[in-house]
């Protein structure tokens, strides 16, 4: 790779200038004279990741250089890459979101995203690290058909990764908007080069620091948030969070989510009411079932599984999951002081003024914990936690296209088109760049296309699919000695299937009645609304004027998304899938396919004989259990 | 792929050690994942149908559903270790010998 330093240095060049440009002249949510410090420290950010990845560039010889970084990350380091390819922005900024604007609830849901790394250390990690090579259909093909498993193991990767993906650049582009005021496509299109520059060029190398810096940015940054935050309580939880309770922001923000059921109740029920179950999941058996895509899920991954490739022994493997843990988890425990921190200071309302998911909690909570929208050090601080959500983007995306383009071009390309040996070594390496700019471009466009669009329901879809079809595949061909070629494709094909599809007739779909019927409640509302506020106004009691001048805002903003939905629908009777409502009211549909998956699996691998599968068992689980022959395996 | 055909994998399964290994491998892990499986549901199960022991305050504002939720880390952690000291102690000094053992047979 000659040519790797001139055009990384271009590379970089381009990427930090198209950021000053775009943030110049948009509106950027640092105050204007402060804009020069986002930039420094975007541009420090940028600019360390892309010498990094020049190291790389030079040690990626071979295709195990480029998928697992030859084996050679210690579990240490594993740990740390494992923290920051999971630790995506959805988790980051939307779970601190979540407890700002909803208490206990958000606190609840993070829970769910660790206990997930159990499933990973005990039964998945170690197995894999001594039977796999590169991705997770190597693992699947080892006893089964090669190339029928290839086929449904890399379709899926390919599906999950893409669906993870999609919402990873959707969010990336509203995100950086919000933060420093570029634009959409810009974001998503600077986003995307810049992953195509850690990957094409560093591979696996390059992608793993990447997320280990990611992960030790935002690690620092939330210590020091929290540092900040819970000083002043002399470190005492319940004092802190008797202050959060009492503070009169969030009082209201319980009142408003509870409606009549809060006309009886004092101040102070109010605030506890904030530290109790209810205000955000309302159907206990849809989160159920949101658990167990998260704890079954993430052992089925791609990005998460291909990590443990990178390590060179069992052990090594099992180290970086317990590191992993005890920074995803620590991560999780400060989010609920970010979360409650955020409530405090700078208040529910205003957080989902901003962003209606309560993303902006954590940015908001470094602002003002700096010294406010007019210090220099709060735009510092809301600057590097910006940079730190980008970052984290960047990281994730990178995980997530090395996983796809593995998938293409290893199990695809090499494994199916080539029936596995004959490849030359410079050959899989061209191989596996091809596909990632492949997946590199369909992320952008896709990201491009699906501006404005509902993407959410993605990151569980990727969650479901993981759980339904390759969790139930790889966990039966590793543990379970009839477990043959027909189980794993009916159980890859069905378990997608079953998740794809419950989600398609959900309520996560937009349905054009029920947001007219919703929206026309409002509009049919306003009259009376507006009377009173008339009255109000005219009644010369100033308390009730402020009060009501507040009512007349939030009414002309409701009134003005009413007749936004009524547009966006105008014409339409049915859902995507031609539905009038949901069949199944369920948002996850986890706890339904993951039972089909792994029945497919079972009933297939028993209807049909497949005398390779059990010849094949005792290598398999001599193997995975002992870990003989696994350095040789890495070394290929 | 390595040369798997130079281990008799038939023998290994059949080695006392690794059937020793197998025994207390799956009868750990398999009831520490049930462990962890039952304890993490215990918790959304809780918050839905009781609501009202998780409301009680046993520390300042703080009630058992926080501790509770609280616990859950706790737990995740300590399943990690206990995990990893009984895999570093005992799995992995069996696997190694094992290893070691057909590896020097077979001149791999």
């Amino acid at each position: 790779m000659q040519l790797t330093h001139k055009q990384l240095a271009a590379g970089s060049l381009a990427a930090v200038l198209s950021l000053a440009a775009a943030s110049a002249h948009a509106e950027a949510s640092a105050a204007g004279e402060y804009r020069w410090v986002t930039f420094v420290v975007f541009a420090a950010i940028i600019l360390l990741t892309m010498y990094i990845t020049y190291v790389a560039a030079k040690r990626v010889k071979s295709a195990s250089d480029f998928y697992t970084a030859g084996g050679g990350i210690s579990g240490l380091q594993n740990g740390w890459a494992i923290a920051g390819d999971y630790l995506s922005a959805a988790s980051f900024l939307g779970i601190a979101g979540l407890i700002s604007l909803y208490g206990y609830d958000g606190f609840m849901y993070s829970v769910g995203w660790l206990v997930a790394y159990i499933t990973v250390l005990l039964v998945i990690a170690e197995p894999c690290r001594n039977i796999g090579k590169y991705t997770l259909a190597d693992i699947l093909a080892y006893r089964n058909d090669p190339k029928k498993t290839r086929i449904v193991g890399a379709l899926s990767v390919i599906t999950v990764s893409t669906f993870y993906l999609t919402a990873q650049m959707v969010g990336a582009g509203v995100l950086i908007k919000t933060l420093i005021g570029i634009d959409y496509e810009v974001s998503v299109v600077t986003v995307g080069i810049l992953m195509l520059g850690y990957v094409l060029f560093g591979g696996m190398v390059a992608t793993t620091w990447v997320q280990i810096i990611k992960a030790i940015l935002l690690v620092t940054a939330s210590i020091v948030i929290v540092m900040l935050v819970w000083t002043p309580y002399g470190f005492s939880l319940p004092a802190f969070l008797a202050d959060v309770i009492g503070d009169p922001k969030i009082q209201a923000r319980v009142a408003t989510l509870l409606g009549d059921a809060a006309k009886n109740m004092t101040p102070a029920e109010l605030g506890q009411r904030f530290l109790e179950p209810g205000l955000y999941f309302k159907a206990p058996v849809d989160q159920i079932s949101l658990g167990m895509a998260l704890v079954f899920g993430t052992a089925g991954l791609p990005h998460i599984l291909m990590r443990f490739f990178t390590v060179p022994t069992a052990q090594q493997a099992r180290k970086s999951v317990v590191w992993a843990m005890a920074i995803i988890g620590g991560f999780y425990v400060l989010t609920l002081f970010l979360g409650f921190g955020a409530a405090r200071h700078v208040g529910p309302a205003a957080i989902a003024a901003v962003d209606a998911g309560g993303n902006m909690a954590g940015p908001l909570l470094a602002q003002f914990i700096g010294g406010g929208p007019n210090s220099f050090f709060g735009n510092f601080m809301l600057a590097f936690v910006s940079a730190v959500a980008f970052a984290t983007i960047v990281a994730v995306v990178a995980g997530l296209v090395l996983a796809a383009a593995s998938a293409m071009a290893h199990d695809l390309w090499v494994g199916v088109v080539h029936g596995g040996e004959t490849v030359a070594p410079q050959q899989q390496v061209r191989a596996a760049r091809i596909a990632t700019v492949l997946v590199g471009a369909i992320a952008i466009t896709i990201g491009i296309a699906a501006k404005g669009q509902n993407v959410a329901v993605l990151v569980a879809l990727a969650f479901a699919v993981a759980a339904s079809a390759n969790f139930p595949c790889v966990l039966l061909t590793l543990y379970w000695k009839r477990c043959n070629t027909s189980g794993i494709v009916a159980g890859m094909i069905i378990g997608t299937v079953a998740a794809v599809g419950l989600t398609l007739v959900s309520p996560n779909l937009t349905y054009p009645k029920a947001v007219r019927a919703a929206a026309h409640k409002v509009l049919d509302a306003e009259a009376g609304k507006r009377a009173a506020i008339a009255e109000a106004i005219a009644s010369g009691d100033e308390a009730r004027m402020a009060k009501a001048k507040k009512d007349e805002g939030a009414l002309d903003k409701a009134v003005k998304k009413a007749n936004d939905d009524i547009k966006k629908v105008e014409g339409q009777e049915t859902s995507f899938m031609g539905l009038e409502k949901p069949l199944l009211e369920l948002k996850n549909p986890g706890i339904f396919s993951i039972p089909i998956g792994f029945l497919s699996v079972i009933l297939f691998s028993l209807l049909g004989r497949d005398k390779r599968a059990e010849d094949m068992w005792d290598e398999v689980y001599a193997r995975q259990n002992t870990g003989l022959l696994a350095a040789k395996a890495s070394s290929h | 792929m390595a040369k798997s055909d130079s281990i008799d994998w038939a023998a290994v399964i059949a080695d006392p050690r690794f059937q020793q290994l197998h025994r207390k491998k799956m009868g750990f892990l398999w009831g520490l994942m049930t462990f962890s499986v039952v304890y993490y549901f215990l918790l959304p199960v809780g918050a839905a149908y009781y609501q009202d022991l998780f409301k009680v305050q046993v520390w300042g504002v703080i009630n058992v559903g926080l501790l509770f939720a609280l616990s859950e880390f706790v737990v995740a952690w300590a399943i990690a270790i206990y995990y990893s000291r009984v895999a570093n102690r005992e799995f992995d000094r069996l696997a190694a010998e094992i290893a070691a053992d057909f590896a020097k047979r077979t001149g791999g």
